[in-house]
């Protein structure tokens, strides 16, 4: 029939016309570097606020600190915006001489007087990670007198303590610490808010890049800050979430991103076979762990604790699942802190295990829950564990749910065993001691509520060699308790430590220039190129 | 279901079956049934799709004769991971170095038991919502209704996964939460067939019996409304089996390390390009079973609903 | 004459009266409806074990830090007060800010919808021009095997899982074949040459000249919208076999084929269109359902649509955005319901 070969041709032409239209494939433009990465944590591009990883990248990128450090090694401090400092003799007041000749992306020229506006900002906003600057004895009452102008060109802090150098200066290298505009966030101020409102979604900083627009779950744009004294090769940095890795892949392989950021194991592993595709790799302070919760009777017995320690095949999960993306780590800092301790004493050794849960009088073993982020990674890592829990009879139920949800109910100390990650705060280490070591009140109504408190853990007289540590000034005895502290959780802490993660990203052959620094906001786009 | 009757009766059977006097009630609905599938296998497709739903359920049955390998635990992560199709592996083996073939042979039971609950949870709600409204009428087929139309008018998956975050992750609360979003339908079927119903003869005349409402709903209006509604709920079912298998990819649903067609594609994805096996099997699995019920459902249909076949 | 006039007046406030009893009773059902959705989402999102502060601080937070952040979101408050003030504030247009992306929840909306309606809306163009033909040709061609083809096509597209299609399909024409562009609605380079008015790409490149902007965001799309189109037309190709099967058996065709009016005329004009009455509804049920159900293509194609909001806002217990959402994807629904009814009424010989 006439009218059906008619309709058969409309068809193929509607069909033609959905598949044909292959635009000209232009590659990412030369002057622009795009990513592909999972930046759904992005909550706030306000360094005062800032806490998560992708943001704290981002706040990398675009804020200068105080002082900062060598991401090749760690105890190399210099100084950023300042350009010296020095201590009191009594050890609490740090007085920074600031670097002349700076200027915000506003055109502002940056002042004394800005460092001081941000420290205070910063402790007087209290947000997430005020703390790491306020756990020196500065509060929303006294930041006005303890952080002041000591001259023209200097600020001085002062401490309720006389903390360990080392300590206060590497607080004061991250992100909290990033100095912003004061005229600019003055002028955009509302209801006394210090510009917190508006500086949540714009930018007010003198780094590398300026913020050129964010839109959550979608994308980030920065753009060359003309501003900055070491400009940047490249006009722009266009970060494109992209939710699934393998998505993710394909856009690298087709050229439509420069560098993806979220590549499983085997991805990885087949990209790196792709000619115009490398892989590079750096450790990163986040540590992957078991919480084992005390209120279980079964978990607070020592015993199984211990024979918890020998139920993981270590060295198979990070050969195969967490291939190139982690390495065993078992004590609570991560390789590169001040004090790290490289001693992996557990294996799986499942007759060791089965002898200490005799001991602990469950010969034949017992059954508990896991609460169990859904991400293919952690999944697959608390499978293998099931398994090799099951060979000494400790039968693991899996509860999956979504982050949010698991850690509600980790934070209520309502799980048997949690799995998952801790991230550094900054990179002194205190940071892991104070949260894996220290816990000042058990009780369900406590106000901290560290990791030891989540899995309701009263570690003793570890809390008070914690506090100690702080105040030491030496650096080596400092690093020696720290090692005292870790060989300690290690034997007898609720925390089945298992593995340090490595942070891998698989760039186009033609970008250079990227470094992966220790802890997310070190990761630096700065000095990158394209050729 | 009851075993289906061979496909040709001996002639004696035949014309007993199809006797235009039955001797009996019994005969007589045999006879029905007899008419039904012989209208019913002359569709090849119906009897594709009532093939591979049989063939779905003796695999859930005998799953532990046909599984080679536990769906449970792997194999040795270092050396069996990920391991292409073969002889030793049928489907391949997974990211933990399971036999992909013996999961997906045991996810079936987790299919039907998804499938089978949801009909059993979901059907009696619609059914009683959409009689009771259709048959009583006024304000409580009103409020009924309107209920009904809160229901529909929310975004189905979402709906699921909001009661699952609610009700808590697990394969059981997946079902209630999808068994709470697929009963509207039903009851504005059911709704419809009720009014139908509702002023015909026969109800008139077992009013003047003396009936009471909630017998006549029971015995006499629920039972003519069942017909279309088991079509509805045989073509829903590849429905129920794509929103269990979304709830899964969107990391929902069954508890690992369980065996669930819609989770094992879920962790299938992230090795789609070099082991495509991983995601294909399952993912393929879900197909047919679904193409399967789609194919009975609407074989039933022919034979059931005739008007709504045309 | 008089009275003929009198009673085509009767008619007009007959007319007129109707309208309004309808109007209001229409005003009513949305309302209802809309109330109880706000309900059913507001005590699910209540009773769900997310601590919704978590998405405000952050896991790392000291507690005066997280005790603060929860007054502020007024969770201290008895549920119904935070209910009451919820619905207060809803029914002003104000359904708060979004916790994740710290907007108005109206302006993510208002970015976010565009993008589900031109997917869906291509969707359904596809599968309404395809699956009519093909339903048409099944119905006049029952039981050869092109029928047969169609009922197939139409089962595997209600059998398919669409999230393993769409990531074969994007393996199969974007990795392997380059025919289309990949994830998302435009490629970098095009995506500051214009300037965002509707928010669908496709009108603004359009609107404002941008042809390379245009083709390239028609490139981006091809892919999901296909894909939605075929679900569509999955549908749409059924029912209109079924209808037409239904007009093919009634007299007047039967009398048309006596006048010996040619075959194409009487399938075509007489037929199809007295089929088009109900394929009204189904099209526009299959447009709600594309846009209400895309969350899923969404994901795979990481196109920044409602579903997607929702689904993310859900995941972090960001109820203000999940409601407000849900509301807009109600209010929707029951709208196109209205609108089909509408042109139920108009298209439909018996009820003009």
């Amino acid at each position: 029939m006439r009218h059906m070969s008619k309709l058969l041709m409309s068809a193929a032409v509607v069909g033609l016309m959905a598949t044909s239209f292959s635009a000209v494939r232009a590659a990412t433009p030369p002057d622009t570097l795009v990513e592909a990465w999972q930046i759904d944590d992005v909550i706030s591009l306000d360094p005062a606020e800032i806490f998560e990883f992708s943001s704290s990248e981002i706040a990398g990128n675009t804020y200068e600190r105080l002082i900062n450090y060598d991401p090749k090694d760690v105890s190399k401090i210099f100084g950023e915006v300042a350009e010296s400092w020095t201590v009191s003799p009594d050890g609490k007041t740090f007085t920074f001489k600031i670097r002349p000749g700076k200027k915000f992306n506003s055109g502002n020229p940056l002042t004394a007087e800005d460092v001081v506006f941000s420290l205070q900002r910063a402790v007087i906003l209290d947000k997430s990670p005020a703390f790491i600057i306020g756990q020196f004895g500065l509060t929303k009452d006294n930041a006005k007198d303890k952080i002041k102008l000591a001259g023209p060109m200097e600020v001085s802090v002062e401490l309720d303590k006389a903390y360990a150098p080392t300590f206060v200066l590497y607080c004061m290298t991250s992100t909290v610490a990033s100095v912003v505009d004061k005229k600019l966030l003055l002028q955009n101020e509302k209801d006394g808010d210090m510009g917190y409102a508006w500086l949540k979604t714009h930018y007010a900083g003198s780094g590398p890049y300026a913020i050129r627009d964010w839109k959550a779950n979608e994308v980030i744009v920065l753009e060359r800050n003309p501003n900055y004294e070491k400009k940047t090769p490249l006009a722009r940095v266009i970060i494109r979430h992209i939710k699934e890795t393998a998505t993710q892949r394909l856009l690298l392989e087709k050229g439509d991103v420069d560098i993806a950021r979220n590549l499983n194991p085997e991805e990885l592993a087949a990209v790196a076979k792709n000619p115009d595709i490398k892989v590079e790799n750096g450790p990163k302070g986040t540590i992957y762990y078991l919480g084992l919760n005390q209120k279980n009777p079964n978990l607070a017995k020592p015993e199984v604790r211990e024979a918890m320690k020998w139920l993981v095949d270590y060295a198979a999960i990070t050969d195969t699942i967490m291939k190139n993306k982690g390495e065993v780590h078992q004590s609570f800092l991560p390789k590169g802190f001040l004090g790290e301790l490289n001693e992996n004493p557990y294996k799986l050794d499942v007759a060791k295990a089965k002898e200490l849960l005799a001991k602990a009088g469950l010969k034949d073993g017992f059954t508990v829950t896991m609460d169990t982020r859904s991400t293919p990674e952690i999944t697959g890592i608390a499978q293998a564990i099931q398994q090799t829990m099951a060979q000494a009879g400790i039968k693991i139920e899996i509860i999956p749910g979504d982050s949010k949800q698991t850690l509600t109910k980790y934070r209520a100390r309502q799980h048997d065993i949690y799995i998952g990650n801790w991230g550094a705060d900054y990179q002194d280490p205190n940071t892991n001691a104070d949260t894996f070591a220290a816990n000042d009140d058990n009780s369900d109504t406590a106000k901290a509520k560290p990791l030891a408190w989540r899995n309701a853990w009263d570690p003793g007289p570890l809390t008070a060699k914690t506090r100690a540590a702080v105040l030491e000034p030496d650096a080596a005895k400092r690093a020696a308790m720290y090692k005292e502290l870790q060989k300690a959780v290690l034997a007898d802490g609720p925390f089945v430590t298992f593995l340090q993660q490595i942070e891998v990203i698989a760039l186009r052959k033609n970008v250079d220039g990227v470094i992966i620094g220790p802890s997310f906001d070190m990761n630096s786009v700065a000095q990158a190129t394209k050729k | 279901m009851a075993g289906a009757p061979p496909l040709s009766p001996p002639a004696g059977t035949r014309a007993w079956l199809l006797s235009p006097e039955p001797a009996s009630r019994w005969q007589a609905r045999l006879g029905r049934f007899y008419l039904g599938w012989r209208a019913f296998s002359k569709n090849p497709l119906a009897v594709l799709g009532l093939g591979i739903v049989l063939l779905l359920v003796l695999v859930a049955i005998f799953a532990n004769l046909i599984a080679p390998y536990s769906p449970i635990v792997g194999g040795d992560l270092r050396t069996e991971r990920l391991l292409p199709p073969s002889a030793a592996h049928l489907f391949g083996t997974d990211d933990l170095a399971r036999d992909i073939f013996s999961r997906v042979v045991y996810g079936s039971r987790t299919t039907l038991w998804v499938v089978m609950l949801v009909a059993i949870i979901a059907t009696p709600i619609g059914l009683l919502m959409g009689t009771v409204a259709g048959y009583l009428g006024g304000w409580v087929d009103t409020v009924l209704m309107r209920i009904t139309d809160i229901f529909l008018a929310f975004p189905r998956l979402i709906l699921a996964l909001a009661f699952v975050a609610a009700l808590g992750p697990g394969i059981d609360n997946a079902i209630i939460a999808i068994a709470i979003t697929s009963w509207p339908p039903y009851a504005r079927i059911a709704r419809a067939e009720t009014l139908m119903i509702r002023n015909s003869d026969f109800i008139a005349a077992v009013k003047l019996q003396g009936a009471s409402t909630p017998r006549i709903i029971l015995g006499h209006v629920v039972p003519l409304c069942l017909s279309s509604l088991i079509v509805r709920v045989t073509l829903d079912m590849a429905g129920i089996i794509l929103t269990a298998a979304g709830l899964g990819f969107l990391g929902l649903g069954a508890q690992p390390p369980m065996p669930e067609w819609g989770a094992m594609v879920a962790t299938g994805r992230n090795y789609l390009i070099d082991q495509w096996w991983v995601a294909a099997m399952p993912g393929a699995a879900i197909f047919v079973v679904s193409l399967g019920f789609n194919l009975l459902g609407d074989g039933l249909r022919d034979v059931l609903d005739p008007k709504a076949a045309r | 004459m008089a009275s003929a006039t009198l009673n085509q007046g009767g008619g007009h406030v007959g007319a007129l009266r109707l309208f309004l009893t309808r109007a209001i009773k229409f005003g009513l059902v949305l309302a209802t409806t809309l109330l109880g959705l706000v309900a059913v989402t507001f005590f699910i999102g209540r009773i769900v074990p997310i601590d919704p502060v978590l998405a405000v601080v952050g896991d790392r937070a000291p507690p005066a830090v997280y005790d603060r952040a929860r007054k502020e979101l007024g969770l201290d408050r008895p549920l119904i007060e935070q209910f009451v003030i919820y619905v207060k504030k809803a029914a002003t247009g104000d359904f708060g800010n979004s916790v994740l992306t710290t907007n108005p929840v109206m302006s993510d909306i208002l970015t976010t919808f565009p993008a589900t309606l031109e997917l869906a809306t291509l969707g359904t163009l596809i599968g309404t021009l395809i699956g009519i033909p093909l339903g048409v040709l099944a119905a006049v061609k029952r039981g050869s095997w092109i029928d047969q083809l169609v009922r197939l096509l139409g089962l595997v597209g209600y059998s398919v899982p669409i999230f393993w299609l769409g990531l074969m399909g994007l393996l199969l024409f974007y990795a392997k074949l380059g025919w289309v562009e990949g994830p998302g609605r435009l490629d970098v380079t095009y995506s500051y040459m214009y300037t965002p008015v509707t928010n669908i790409v496709l009108l603004d490149t359009l609107m404002q000249g941008q042809m390379d902007a245009f083709w390239n965001a028609l490139s981006h799309i091809a892919l999901p919208a296909c894909l939605l189109g075929y679900f569509s037309l999955a549908y749409i190709s059924r029912m209109t076999r079924s209808f037409m099967l239904n007009e093919l058996a009634q007299e007047y065709v039967i009398a048309a084929r006596v006048k010996g009016l040619s075959e194409m005329r009487v399938i075509w004009r007489h037929a199809l269109r007295n089929a088009a009455v109900p394929l009204v509804t189904v099209i526009a049920l299959s447009y709600a359902n594309l846009l209400e159900g895309s969350v899923l293509t969404e994901t795979v194609f990481a196109w920044p649509g409602l579903g997607q909001y929702i689904t993310n806002s859900l995941q972090n217990a960001d109820m203000n955005a999940v409601l407000g959402g849900t509301l807009v994807i109600g209010a929707v629904f029951v709208l196109l319901n209205l609108v089909s009814d509408i042109l139920y009424h108009l298209l439909d010989p018996r009820t003009r």
